[in-house]
Protein backbone atom coordinates (compact mmCIF):
# COMPACT_ATOMS: atom_id res chain seq x y z
CA UNK A 1 0.00 0.00 0.00
CA UNK A 2 1.39 3.49 -0.96
CA UNK A 3 0.56 6.20 1.27
CA UNK A 4 0.31 9.30 -0.72
CA UNK A 5 0.17 13.43 0.29
CA UNK A 6 -1.85 14.00 3.25
CA UNK A 7 -5.24 14.97 1.83
CA UNK A 8 -5.79 18.17 3.85
CA UNK A 9 -7.47 20.34 1.10
CA UNK A 10 -10.33 18.30 0.77
CA UNK A 11 -13.30 19.61 1.16
CA UNK A 12 -16.68 19.07 2.71
CA UNK A 13 -14.86 16.67 5.69
CA UNK A 14 -15.75 16.38 9.22
CA UNK A 15 -12.41 15.87 11.34
CA UNK A 16 -12.95 12.39 11.68
CA UNK A 17 -13.20 12.40 7.86
CA UNK A 18 -10.29 14.15 7.60
CA UNK A 19 -7.86 12.63 9.95
CA UNK A 20 -8.44 9.10 8.40
CA UNK A 21 -7.82 10.67 4.69
CA UNK A 22 -4.89 11.55 5.87
CA UNK A 23 -3.86 7.97 7.45
CA UNK A 24 -5.35 6.39 4.78
CA UNK A 25 -3.75 8.39 1.74
CA UNK A 26 -6.40 9.26 -0.12
CA UNK A 27 -9.63 10.77 0.69
CA UNK A 28 -12.17 9.39 2.08
CA UNK A 29 -16.27 10.00 2.99
CA UNK A 30 -18.13 8.41 5.94
CA UNK A 31 -19.32 4.91 4.78
CA UNK A 32 -15.95 3.93 2.97
CA UNK A 33 -13.78 0.99 4.24
CA UNK A 34 -10.38 2.60 4.51
CA UNK A 35 -6.89 0.36 5.52
CA UNK A 36 -5.12 3.04 7.59
CA UNK A 37 -1.52 3.60 8.95
CA UNK A 38 -1.62 3.94 12.83
CA UNK A 39 0.19 6.20 14.89
CA UNK A 40 0.52 4.58 18.38
CA UNK A 41 -1.07 1.18 20.05
CA UNK A 42 -2.12 0.99 23.79
CA UNK A 43 -2.59 -2.33 25.93
CA UNK A 44 -3.50 -3.04 29.73
CA UNK A 45 -3.54 -5.52 31.65
CA UNK A 46 -7.36 -6.30 30.93
CA UNK A 47 -6.22 -6.71 27.24
CA UNK A 48 -2.53 -7.02 26.38
CA UNK A 49 -2.22 -10.69 27.86
CA UNK A 50 -4.42 -11.58 24.73
CA UNK A 51 -3.00 -9.37 22.45
CA UNK A 52 0.41 -10.84 22.88
CA UNK A 53 -0.92 -14.33 22.82
CA UNK A 54 -2.82 -13.12 19.47
CA UNK A 55 0.22 -11.76 17.92
CA UNK A 56 2.28 -15.14 18.70
CA UNK A 57 -0.25 -16.88 16.87
CA UNK A 58 0.24 -14.55 14.20
CA UNK A 59 3.71 -15.71 13.69
CA UNK A 60 4.99 -12.46 15.14
CA UNK A 61 8.41 -11.98 16.16
CA UNK A 62 9.32 -8.06 16.67
CA UNK A 63 6.70 -5.05 16.67
CA UNK A 64 6.72 -2.78 13.66
CA UNK A 65 7.80 0.25 15.35
CA UNK A 66 8.95 -0.42 18.80
CA UNK A 67 8.63 3.13 20.17
CA UNK A 68 4.82 3.36 19.51
CA UNK A 69 3.47 0.15 21.32
CA UNK A 70 2.72 1.08 25.03
CA UNK A 71 1.76 -1.69 27.40
CA UNK A 72 0.26 -0.17 30.78
CA UNK A 73 -0.49 -2.46 34.23
CA UNK A 74 -3.28 -0.35 35.57
CA UNK A 75 -6.61 -2.47 35.46
CA UNK A 76 -5.37 -4.73 38.50
CA UNK A 77 -2.28 -2.96 39.70
CA UNK A 78 -0.69 -4.17 41.97
CA UNK A 79 -1.82 -7.78 41.12
CA UNK A 80 -4.55 -8.98 43.46
CA UNK A 81 -3.28 -12.39 42.87
CA UNK A 82 -1.34 -15.10 41.24
CA UNK A 83 -3.59 -15.31 37.71
CA UNK A 84 -2.90 -11.25 37.79
CA UNK A 85 0.69 -11.45 38.81
CA UNK A 86 1.55 -13.44 36.27
CA UNK A 87 -0.15 -11.61 33.33
CA UNK A 88 1.89 -9.19 34.77
CA UNK A 89 5.26 -10.70 34.68
CA UNK A 90 3.75 -12.20 31.04
CA UNK A 91 3.93 -8.51 29.83
CA UNK A 92 6.61 -7.59 31.44
CA UNK A 93 8.63 -10.58 29.74
CA UNK A 94 6.87 -9.00 26.12
CA UNK A 95 8.35 -5.81 26.85
CA UNK A 96 11.60 -6.58 27.91
CA UNK A 97 11.70 -9.10 25.02
CA UNK A 98 10.23 -7.00 21.97
CA UNK A 99 12.10 -3.55 23.45
CA UNK A 100 8.58 -1.60 23.74
CA UNK A 101 7.38 0.47 26.29
CA UNK A 102 5.82 -0.45 29.97
CA UNK A 103 3.79 1.23 32.28
CA UNK A 104 4.41 -0.72 35.33
CA UNK A 105 2.01 -0.29 38.49
CA UNK A 106 1.17 2.82 40.32
CA UNK A 107 2.16 4.94 37.16
CA UNK A 108 -1.34 5.40 36.35
CA UNK A 109 -4.39 5.07 34.13
CA UNK A 110 -3.43 4.20 30.37
CA UNK A 111 -5.15 6.96 28.87
CA UNK A 112 -3.62 9.36 31.06
CA UNK A 113 -0.57 8.21 30.73
CA UNK A 114 -0.65 8.00 26.84
CA UNK A 115 -2.01 12.03 27.02
CA UNK A 116 0.56 13.41 29.79
CA UNK A 117 3.65 11.66 28.18
CA UNK A 118 2.57 12.74 24.61
CA UNK A 119 2.45 9.51 23.52
CA UNK A 120 -1.14 10.40 21.44
CA UNK A 121 -0.83 14.04 19.57
CA UNK A 122 -3.19 16.28 17.68
CA UNK A 123 -4.38 14.72 14.13
CA UNK A 124 -2.79 11.32 15.80
CA UNK A 125 -5.07 7.92 14.19
CA UNK A 126 -4.53 5.65 17.82
CA UNK A 127 -5.62 2.35 18.90
CA UNK A 128 -6.15 1.30 22.34
CA UNK A 129 -7.59 -1.92 23.59
CA UNK A 130 -9.79 -0.24 25.72
CA UNK A 131 -13.04 1.29 25.37
CA UNK A 132 -12.41 4.36 26.44
CA UNK A 133 -9.87 5.31 24.01
CA UNK A 134 -11.84 8.10 22.52
CA UNK A 135 -10.53 10.35 25.26
CA UNK A 136 -8.29 10.88 22.75
CA UNK A 137 -10.55 13.32 21.00
CA UNK A 138 -9.81 15.69 23.75
CA UNK A 139 -6.46 16.26 21.86
CA UNK A 140 -8.20 16.75 18.37
CA UNK A 141 -6.90 13.00 17.96
CA UNK A 142 -9.19 10.11 16.03
CA UNK A 143 -8.96 7.65 19.22
CA UNK A 144 -10.75 4.27 18.83
CA UNK A 145 -11.42 1.66 20.94
CA UNK A 146 -10.09 -2.81 19.63
CA UNK A 147 -10.25 -5.58 21.27
CA UNK A 148 -6.87 -7.61 21.61
CA UNK A 149 -7.16 -9.25 18.39
CA UNK A 150 -7.15 -5.94 16.34
CA UNK A 151 -4.60 -4.36 18.79
CA UNK A 152 -2.33 -7.63 18.01
CA UNK A 153 -2.32 -6.90 14.57
CA UNK A 154 -1.42 -3.57 14.94
CA UNK A 155 1.61 -4.23 16.89
CA UNK A 156 2.53 -6.84 13.84
CA UNK A 157 1.36 -4.40 10.39
CA UNK A 158 1.11 -0.34 11.95
CA UNK A 159 -2.05 -0.82 10.25
CA UNK A 160 -5.58 -1.47 10.74
CA UNK A 161 -9.09 -1.61 8.97
CA UNK A 162 -11.76 0.98 9.74
CA UNK A 163 -15.22 2.07 8.03
CA UNK A 164 -15.56 5.81 8.39
CA UNK A 165 -17.82 6.80 10.57
CA UNK A 166 -20.78 9.08 10.18
CA UNK A 167 -20.27 12.07 12.57
CA UNK A 168 -23.15 13.19 14.97
CA UNK A 169 -22.41 17.16 15.74
CA UNK A 170 -22.91 18.71 18.86
CA UNK A 171 -22.95 22.22 19.78
CA UNK A 172 -22.71 23.36 23.30
CA UNK A 173 -23.25 27.02 24.36
CA UNK A 174 -23.93 29.01 27.64
CA UNK A 175 -21.49 29.09 30.46
CA UNK A 176 -21.75 26.52 33.07
CA UNK A 177 -23.61 27.53 36.39
CA UNK A 178 -20.84 27.08 39.48
CA UNK A 179 -20.30 23.49 41.06
CA UNK A 180 -21.47 21.92 37.33
CA UNK A 181 -18.94 20.87 35.26
CA UNK A 182 -18.03 18.72 32.06
CA UNK A 183 -18.92 15.66 34.16
CA UNK A 184 -22.33 16.98 34.39
CA UNK A 185 -22.55 17.98 30.61
CA UNK A 186 -21.26 14.58 29.28
CA UNK A 187 -23.83 12.74 31.78
CA UNK A 188 -26.55 14.76 30.37
CA UNK A 189 -25.63 14.53 26.46
CA UNK A 190 -25.57 10.40 27.64
CA UNK A 191 -29.25 10.59 28.54
CA UNK A 192 -29.76 12.83 25.79
CA UNK A 193 -28.35 9.78 23.09
CA UNK A 194 -29.08 6.98 25.11
CA UNK A 195 -26.47 4.64 25.72
CA UNK A 196 -26.17 3.35 21.74
CA UNK A 197 -27.40 6.75 20.04
CA UNK A 198 -23.95 7.33 19.00
CA UNK A 199 -23.20 3.64 17.64
CA UNK A 200 -20.64 3.24 14.97
CA UNK A 201 -21.05 7.25 14.56
CA UNK A 202 -18.36 9.20 15.24
CA UNK A 203 -19.00 12.72 17.94
CA UNK A 204 -17.71 16.00 17.26
CA UNK A 205 -18.31 18.54 20.50
CA UNK A 206 -18.37 22.45 19.66
CA UNK A 207 -19.43 25.63 20.71
CA UNK A 208 -18.71 28.18 23.20
CA UNK A 209 -19.44 25.94 26.34
CA UNK A 210 -16.37 23.49 25.11
CA UNK A 211 -13.93 26.27 23.35
CA UNK A 212 -13.31 27.52 26.78
CA UNK A 213 -12.65 24.05 28.43
CA UNK A 214 -9.36 23.01 30.02
CA UNK A 215 -7.68 19.82 28.46
CA UNK A 216 -9.21 17.59 31.48
CA UNK A 217 -12.48 18.43 31.48
CA UNK A 218 -12.37 18.04 27.38
CA UNK A 219 -11.01 14.66 28.46
CA UNK A 220 -13.73 13.91 30.70
CA UNK A 221 -15.96 14.48 27.62
CA UNK A 222 -14.27 12.97 25.19
CA UNK A 223 -13.98 10.26 27.42
CA UNK A 224 -17.60 9.70 27.73
CA UNK A 225 -18.71 9.85 24.16
CA UNK A 226 -18.38 5.51 24.69
CA UNK A 227 -21.33 5.86 26.98
CA UNK A 228 -23.01 6.47 24.03
CA UNK A 229 -21.33 3.76 21.85
CA UNK A 230 -19.65 6.58 20.02
CA UNK A 231 -16.53 5.47 17.66
CA UNK A 232 -15.05 8.39 18.98
CA UNK A 233 -15.31 11.91 20.31
CA UNK A 234 -13.38 14.68 18.86
CA UNK A 235 -13.42 17.52 20.58
CA UNK A 236 -13.07 20.79 18.87
CA UNK A 237 -9.35 22.24 19.25
CA UNK A 238 -10.05 25.87 19.17
CA UNK A 239 -8.69 26.75 22.90
CA UNK A 240 -7.04 23.66 23.25
CA UNK A 241 -4.00 24.47 25.78
CA UNK A 242 -1.00 22.36 25.07
CA UNK A 243 2.86 22.27 26.28
CA UNK A 244 3.28 21.47 23.15
CA UNK A 245 3.05 22.95 19.49
CA UNK A 246 0.74 21.08 17.25
CA UNK A 247 -1.67 21.43 14.20
CA UNK A 248 -5.03 21.36 14.78
CA UNK A 249 -7.62 19.29 12.47
CA UNK A 250 -11.05 21.49 11.98
CA UNK A 251 -14.08 20.04 10.35
CA UNK A 252 -14.99 22.36 6.75
CA UNK A 253 -17.84 24.46 7.45
CA UNK A 254 -20.12 22.33 4.87
CA UNK A 255 -18.68 19.33 6.84
CA UNK A 256 -22.17 16.76 6.33
CA UNK A 257 -23.57 15.32 9.53
CA UNK A 258 -25.91 12.47 9.91
CA UNK A 259 -27.04 14.72 13.05
CA UNK A 260 -27.00 17.81 14.32
CA UNK A 261 -27.84 19.07 17.88
CA UNK A 262 -27.62 22.19 19.55
CA UNK A 263 -27.86 22.52 23.54
CA UNK A 264 -27.74 25.81 25.62
CA UNK A 265 -25.99 24.66 29.01
CA UNK A 266 -26.26 27.82 31.14
CA UNK A 267 -29.51 26.60 33.21
CA UNK A 268 -27.75 22.86 33.59
CA UNK A 269 -27.74 21.44 37.05
CA UNK A 270 -25.65 18.81 38.29
CA UNK A 271 -25.94 15.67 36.93
CA UNK A 272 -26.33 11.85 38.52
CA UNK A 273 -26.88 8.74 36.38
CA UNK A 274 -28.81 6.32 39.08
CA UNK A 275 -27.89 2.58 38.57
CA UNK A 276 -27.44 0.39 36.52
CA UNK A 277 -27.31 2.63 33.52
CA UNK A 278 -24.85 5.45 32.43
CA UNK A 279 -27.98 6.86 30.46
CA UNK A 280 -29.85 6.62 33.44
CA UNK A 281 -29.20 10.56 34.30
CA UNK A 282 -31.64 12.98 36.15
CA UNK A 283 -31.16 16.30 37.66
CA UNK A 284 -29.46 16.28 41.28
CA UNK A 285 -32.74 17.33 42.84
CA UNK A 286 -34.34 14.29 41.86
CA UNK A 287 -31.79 11.68 44.07
CA UNK A 288 -30.86 14.27 46.94
CA UNK A 289 -30.62 12.33 50.19
CA UNK A 290 -30.07 9.63 48.73
CA UNK A 291 -28.18 7.33 51.85
CA UNK A 292 -24.47 6.09 50.49
CA UNK A 293 -21.54 4.13 52.31
CA UNK A 294 -19.39 4.42 49.58
CA UNK A 295 -18.05 7.17 47.79
CA UNK A 296 -14.79 7.09 45.06
CA UNK A 297 -13.02 9.29 43.39
CA UNK A 298 -11.33 7.77 40.28
CA UNK A 299 -11.27 6.85 36.45
CA UNK A 300 -9.52 8.20 33.48
CA UNK A 301 -12.71 10.43 33.11
CA UNK A 302 -12.69 11.90 36.35
CA UNK A 303 -9.57 12.00 39.00
CA UNK A 304 -7.00 14.66 37.40
CA UNK A 305 -5.52 17.75 39.30
CA UNK A 306 -8.90 20.16 38.89
CA UNK A 307 -10.69 17.03 39.89
CA UNK A 308 -9.04 16.28 42.89
CA UNK A 309 -9.11 20.11 43.73
CA UNK A 310 -13.03 19.91 43.25
CA UNK A 311 -12.79 18.00 46.19
CA UNK A 312 -10.41 19.44 48.24
CA UNK A 313 -12.39 22.82 48.15
CA UNK A 314 -15.55 20.59 49.79
CA UNK A 315 -13.74 19.10 52.32
CA UNK A 316 -10.88 21.12 53.39
CA UNK A 317 -11.31 21.57 56.85
CA UNK A 318 -13.76 19.28 57.25
CA UNK A 319 -14.13 15.63 58.61
CA UNK A 320 -16.03 12.56 57.20
CA UNK A 321 -17.66 10.31 59.34
CA UNK A 322 -20.16 7.35 58.29
CA UNK A 323 -19.22 7.59 54.25
CA UNK A 324 -15.91 6.24 53.39
CA UNK A 325 -14.40 7.40 50.72
CA UNK A 326 -11.74 6.15 48.31
CA UNK A 327 -9.36 8.19 46.00
CA UNK A 328 -6.96 6.69 43.34
CA UNK A 329 -5.52 9.38 41.32
CA UNK A 330 -5.45 9.57 37.81
CA UNK A 331 -1.00 9.30 37.75
CA UNK A 332 1.62 9.32 39.79
CA UNK A 333 2.29 13.12 38.35
CA UNK A 334 -1.26 13.64 39.33
CA UNK A 335 -0.96 12.67 42.77
CA UNK A 336 2.86 14.32 42.74
CA UNK A 337 1.34 17.37 41.58
CA UNK A 338 -1.28 17.38 44.43
CA UNK A 339 0.83 16.11 46.90
CA UNK A 340 3.10 19.31 46.41
CA UNK A 341 0.34 21.97 46.53
CA UNK A 342 -1.48 20.56 49.51
CA UNK A 343 -4.64 18.68 48.02
CA UNK A 344 -3.40 15.59 48.79
CA UNK A 345 -3.10 16.89 52.93
CA UNK A 346 -6.19 18.20 52.79
CA UNK A 347 -7.99 14.77 51.66
CA UNK A 348 -5.91 12.60 53.54
CA UNK A 349 -6.70 15.25 56.94
CA UNK A 350 -10.55 14.70 55.86
CA UNK A 351 -10.28 10.95 56.04
CA UNK A 352 -10.07 9.85 52.38
CA UNK A 353 -7.99 6.71 51.38
CA UNK A 354 -5.51 7.01 48.70
CA UNK A 355 -5.05 3.75 46.87
CA UNK A 356 -2.77 3.28 44.05
CA UNK A 357 -3.38 5.14 40.54
CA UNK A 358 -5.12 2.86 38.68
CA UNK A 359 -8.11 1.64 37.82
CA UNK A 360 -8.95 -1.17 40.35
CA UNK A 361 -12.65 0.10 42.07
CA UNK A 362 -13.88 1.70 38.66
CA UNK A 363 -13.66 -1.77 37.24
CA UNK A 364 -14.18 -3.72 40.12
CA UNK A 365 -10.75 -5.62 39.90
CA UNK A 366 -9.75 -5.22 43.73
CA UNK A 367 -9.25 -2.47 45.70
CA UNK A 368 -12.86 -1.44 46.91
CA UNK A 369 -15.49 -3.64 46.21
CA UNK A 370 -18.85 -2.42 47.34
CA UNK A 371 -20.74 -4.67 49.93
CA UNK A 372 -24.78 -6.32 49.18
CA UNK A 373 -26.98 -3.47 49.13
CA UNK A 374 -24.54 -0.47 49.85
CA UNK A 375 -25.11 2.66 47.60
CA UNK A 376 -21.21 4.02 45.77
CA UNK A 377 -21.56 7.56 44.44
CA UNK A 378 -18.53 7.43 41.70
CA UNK A 379 -17.38 9.50 39.60
CA UNK A 380 -16.45 6.93 36.81
CA UNK A 381 -18.02 6.40 34.16
CA UNK A 382 -19.96 3.41 34.01
CA UNK A 383 -22.55 1.66 36.69
CA UNK A 384 -23.58 -1.57 34.63
CA UNK A 385 -24.63 -3.92 37.56
CA UNK A 386 -21.51 -5.54 38.71
CA UNK A 387 -19.30 -3.14 37.09
CA UNK A 388 -17.86 -2.66 40.72
CA UNK A 389 -17.70 -5.89 41.31
CA UNK A 390 -20.70 -6.43 43.06
CA UNK A 391 -24.32 -6.84 41.33
CA UNK A 392 -26.20 -6.13 44.33
CA UNK A 393 -24.65 -3.07 44.89
CA UNK A 394 -26.21 0.12 44.02
CA UNK A 395 -23.47 2.71 42.10
CA UNK A 396 -24.52 6.38 41.09
CA UNK A 397 -22.24 8.65 38.99
CA UNK A 398 -21.49 11.98 39.42
CA UNK A 399 -18.54 14.70 39.29
CA UNK A 400 -15.49 14.55 41.78
CA UNK A 401 -17.85 17.79 43.71
CA UNK A 402 -20.62 15.95 43.94
CA UNK A 403 -18.91 12.87 45.17
CA UNK A 404 -17.10 14.81 47.86
CA UNK A 405 -20.23 16.27 49.34
CA UNK A 406 -22.02 13.25 49.48
CA UNK A 407 -18.87 12.05 50.96
CA UNK A 408 -18.93 13.93 53.26
CA UNK A 409 -22.80 14.02 54.31
CA UNK A 410 -23.69 10.36 54.14
CA UNK A 411 -26.16 11.22 51.66
CA UNK A 412 -26.43 12.63 47.43
CA UNK A 413 -25.66 16.85 48.19
CA UNK A 414 -24.96 19.29 45.59
CA UNK A 415 -21.68 21.14 46.34
CA UNK A 416 -22.14 24.60 48.10
CA UNK A 417 -19.64 27.25 47.64
CA UNK B 1 -29.36 -26.55 12.62
CA UNK B 2 -29.40 -25.54 16.22
CA UNK B 3 -31.43 -24.48 19.13
CA UNK B 4 -32.16 -21.06 20.01
CA UNK B 5 -31.67 -19.31 23.51
CA UNK B 6 -33.57 -16.23 23.10
CA UNK B 7 -33.06 -13.08 25.60
CA UNK B 8 -34.77 -10.55 24.38
CA UNK B 9 -33.43 -7.71 26.35
CA UNK B 10 -31.39 -4.77 24.82
CA UNK B 11 -28.25 -3.46 26.17
CA UNK B 12 -26.84 -6.57 27.68
CA UNK B 13 -23.29 -5.14 28.16
CA UNK B 14 -19.99 -6.80 28.58
CA UNK B 15 -20.14 -6.74 32.68
CA UNK B 16 -22.93 -9.19 31.98
CA UNK B 17 -21.79 -11.07 29.41
CA UNK B 18 -18.87 -12.00 31.50
CA UNK B 19 -18.04 -9.98 34.78
CA UNK B 20 -14.51 -8.04 34.93
CA UNK B 21 -13.93 -9.85 37.94
CA UNK B 22 -13.37 -13.30 35.74
CA UNK B 23 -11.51 -11.67 32.68
CA UNK B 24 -7.51 -11.46 34.34
CA UNK B 25 -7.31 -15.05 32.19
CA UNK B 26 -5.85 -17.11 29.24
CA UNK B 27 -8.29 -19.92 30.64
CA UNK B 28 -10.80 -20.69 27.98
CA UNK B 29 -12.70 -22.78 30.39
CA UNK B 30 -12.91 -20.88 33.37
CA UNK B 31 -14.23 -17.80 31.33
CA UNK B 32 -17.16 -20.13 29.77
CA UNK B 33 -18.52 -21.28 33.05
CA UNK B 34 -19.32 -17.92 33.74
CA UNK B 35 -20.46 -16.27 30.60
CA UNK B 36 -23.61 -14.32 31.10
CA UNK B 37 -24.58 -15.99 34.96
CA UNK B 38 -25.58 -12.57 35.87
CA UNK B 39 -28.46 -12.35 33.07
CA UNK B 40 -28.77 -16.73 33.38
CA UNK B 41 -27.02 -18.00 36.11
CA UNK B 42 -27.75 -21.68 34.35
CA UNK B 43 -26.79 -20.26 30.74
CA UNK B 44 -23.62 -22.20 30.66
CA UNK B 45 -25.69 -25.48 31.72
CA UNK B 46 -28.34 -24.93 29.48
CA UNK B 47 -26.28 -24.64 25.71
CA UNK B 48 -24.83 -27.00 23.70
CA UNK B 49 -22.09 -26.81 21.23
CA UNK B 50 -23.39 -25.21 18.29
CA UNK B 51 -26.75 -23.46 20.16
CA UNK B 52 -27.74 -19.79 18.89
CA UNK B 53 -28.02 -16.90 21.42
CA UNK B 54 -30.63 -14.47 20.55
CA UNK B 55 -30.67 -10.86 22.17
CA UNK B 56 -32.27 -7.11 21.49
CA UNK B 57 -30.68 -4.20 20.57
CA UNK B 58 -26.88 -2.91 21.46
CA UNK B 59 -25.56 -6.31 22.31
CA UNK B 60 -22.20 -6.10 23.67
CA UNK B 61 -22.38 -3.09 24.54
CA UNK B 62 -19.51 -1.49 27.42
CA UNK B 63 -16.05 -2.57 27.77
CA UNK B 64 -13.42 -3.76 25.04
CA UNK B 65 -13.01 -7.04 26.25
CA UNK B 66 -12.58 -9.84 23.81
CA UNK B 67 -12.99 -12.20 26.89
CA UNK B 68 -16.82 -11.03 26.34
CA UNK B 69 -17.31 -13.20 22.53
CA UNK B 70 -14.60 -15.42 23.57
CA UNK B 71 -16.66 -16.34 26.42
CA UNK B 72 -19.65 -17.04 24.28
CA UNK B 73 -17.58 -18.78 22.28
CA UNK B 74 -15.90 -21.11 24.49
CA UNK B 75 -19.23 -22.18 25.96
CA UNK B 76 -20.13 -23.72 22.54
CA UNK B 77 -22.33 -20.87 21.13
CA UNK B 78 -21.65 -20.98 17.19
CA UNK B 79 -23.64 -17.86 16.32
CA UNK B 80 -25.25 -14.76 17.86
CA UNK B 81 -28.20 -13.18 16.31
CA UNK B 82 -29.05 -9.20 17.70
CA UNK B 83 -31.20 -6.64 16.68
CA UNK B 84 -27.63 -4.20 16.94
CA UNK B 85 -24.43 -4.57 18.21
CA UNK B 86 -21.83 -2.58 20.43
CA UNK B 87 -19.25 -1.59 17.67
CA UNK B 88 -16.30 -3.21 19.33
CA UNK B 89 -17.96 -6.23 20.46
CA UNK B 90 -19.28 -6.79 17.03
CA UNK B 91 -15.45 -6.23 15.91
CA UNK B 92 -14.07 -8.84 18.08
CA UNK B 93 -16.48 -11.17 17.44
CA UNK B 94 -15.45 -11.26 14.17
CA UNK B 95 -11.85 -10.83 14.74
CA UNK B 96 -12.63 -14.42 16.96
CA UNK B 97 -14.25 -16.15 14.86
CA UNK B 98 -17.57 -15.77 16.03
CA UNK B 99 -20.12 -15.09 13.93
CA UNK B 100 -22.29 -12.21 14.37
CA UNK B 101 -25.65 -11.23 12.63
CA UNK B 102 -27.97 -8.21 12.72
CA UNK B 103 -31.39 -9.14 12.58
CA UNK B 104 -33.61 -6.29 12.96
CA UNK B 105 -37.18 -8.18 12.81
CA UNK B 106 -37.60 -11.77 14.14
CA UNK B 107 -39.83 -13.98 15.82
CA UNK B 108 -37.77 -16.12 17.22
CA UNK B 109 -38.31 -17.85 20.83
CA UNK B 110 -36.25 -20.34 22.64
CA UNK B 111 -35.82 -23.78 21.69
CA UNK B 112 -36.62 -22.59 18.36
CA UNK B 113 -34.44 -24.36 15.44
CA UNK B 114 -32.62 -22.19 13.56
CA UNK B 115 -29.82 -21.62 10.39
CA UNK B 116 -27.74 -19.19 9.75
CA UNK B 117 -26.53 -18.30 6.08
CA UNK B 118 -23.75 -15.58 6.76
CA UNK B 119 -22.68 -15.07 3.22
CA UNK B 120 -26.29 -13.97 1.59
CA UNK B 121 -27.45 -12.46 5.91
CA UNK B 122 -30.26 -15.06 5.76
CA UNK B 123 -31.70 -16.48 9.14
CA UNK B 124 -34.01 -19.32 9.02
CA UNK B 125 -36.42 -20.68 11.58
CA UNK B 126 -37.18 -24.18 10.94
CA UNK B 127 -39.33 -24.18 13.87
CA UNK B 128 -41.95 -21.52 12.62
CA UNK B 129 -40.91 -22.25 8.54
CA UNK B 130 -39.73 -18.36 8.34
CA UNK B 131 -37.03 -16.85 6.92
CA UNK B 132 -35.50 -13.01 8.43
CA UNK B 133 -33.44 -10.67 5.99
CA UNK B 134 -30.12 -9.83 8.25
CA UNK B 135 -28.22 -6.74 7.34
CA UNK B 136 -25.15 -7.28 5.04
CA UNK B 137 -21.66 -7.23 6.59
CA UNK B 138 -18.82 -5.29 4.97
CA UNK B 139 -16.77 -7.79 2.76
CA UNK B 140 -13.71 -7.21 4.81
CA UNK B 141 -15.01 -8.66 7.69
CA UNK B 142 -16.74 -11.54 5.67
CA UNK B 143 -13.05 -11.69 4.76
CA UNK B 144 -11.93 -12.13 8.04
CA UNK B 145 -14.52 -14.53 9.38
CA UNK B 146 -14.19 -17.11 6.46
CA UNK B 147 -10.29 -17.36 7.28
CA UNK B 148 -11.39 -18.34 10.70
CA UNK B 149 -10.48 -14.86 12.63
CA UNK B 150 -7.78 -12.15 12.22
CA UNK B 151 -5.02 -14.48 13.04
CA UNK B 152 -6.10 -16.96 10.31
CA UNK B 153 -6.47 -14.51 7.96
CA UNK B 154 -2.45 -12.57 8.90
CA UNK B 155 -1.06 -15.72 8.73
CA UNK B 156 -2.69 -16.64 5.28
CA UNK B 157 -2.15 -12.89 3.29
CA UNK B 158 0.32 -11.43 5.87
CA UNK B 159 -0.79 -7.86 5.90
CA UNK B 160 -4.37 -5.98 5.53
CA UNK B 161 -5.36 -6.69 1.98
S1 LIG C 1 -10.34 3.84 34.87
FE1 LIG C 1 -12.10 2.55 34.53
S2 LIG C 1 -12.95 3.22 32.58
FE2 LIG C 1 -10.87 4.06 32.72
S3 LIG C 1 -9.56 2.58 31.70
FE3 LIG C 1 -9.59 2.02 33.85
S4 LIG C 1 -11.26 0.54 34.05
FE4 LIG C 1 -11.52 1.58 32.09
Amino acid sequence: MVYGPSSKNTMNQTISEKIISQHAGKPVKAGDIAIVRVDGVMATDATAPFAIKAFRQMGGKKLWDVERVSLIIDHASPAPNETVANLHKLMRDFSAEMGCRLYDIGEGICHQLMVENAHVKPGDLFLGADSHTPTYGALNAFGIGVGSTDLAATMLTGKTWLKVPKTIKITLNGALKKGVTAKDLILFLVKELGVEGANYQAVEFTGETIKSMTLASRMAIANMSSEMGAKTGLVDPTGLDLWYPFEPTFADNDAEYVRELTFDVSSLRPQIAKPHSPENVVDIDEVLGTKVQYAFIGSCTNTRLEDLHAAAQVLNGKKLTSTRLIIAPASKKIFNDALKDGTIQILSDAGATFITSGCGPCVGSHLGVPGDGEVVISSTNRNFQGRMGNPKAQVYLGSPAVVAASALAGEITEPTE
Amino acid sequence: MTTAHVYPVDNIDTDRIIPGKYTKTLDMSALASHVLEDLDPDFAKKVHQGDILVAGNNFGCGSSREQAPIAIKAAGVSVVVAKTFARIFYRNAINIGLPVIEVEHHNIQSGDSISVDLENGIVTNHTKNETYQATKMPQQMIDILNAGGLVNYLIQHGDYV
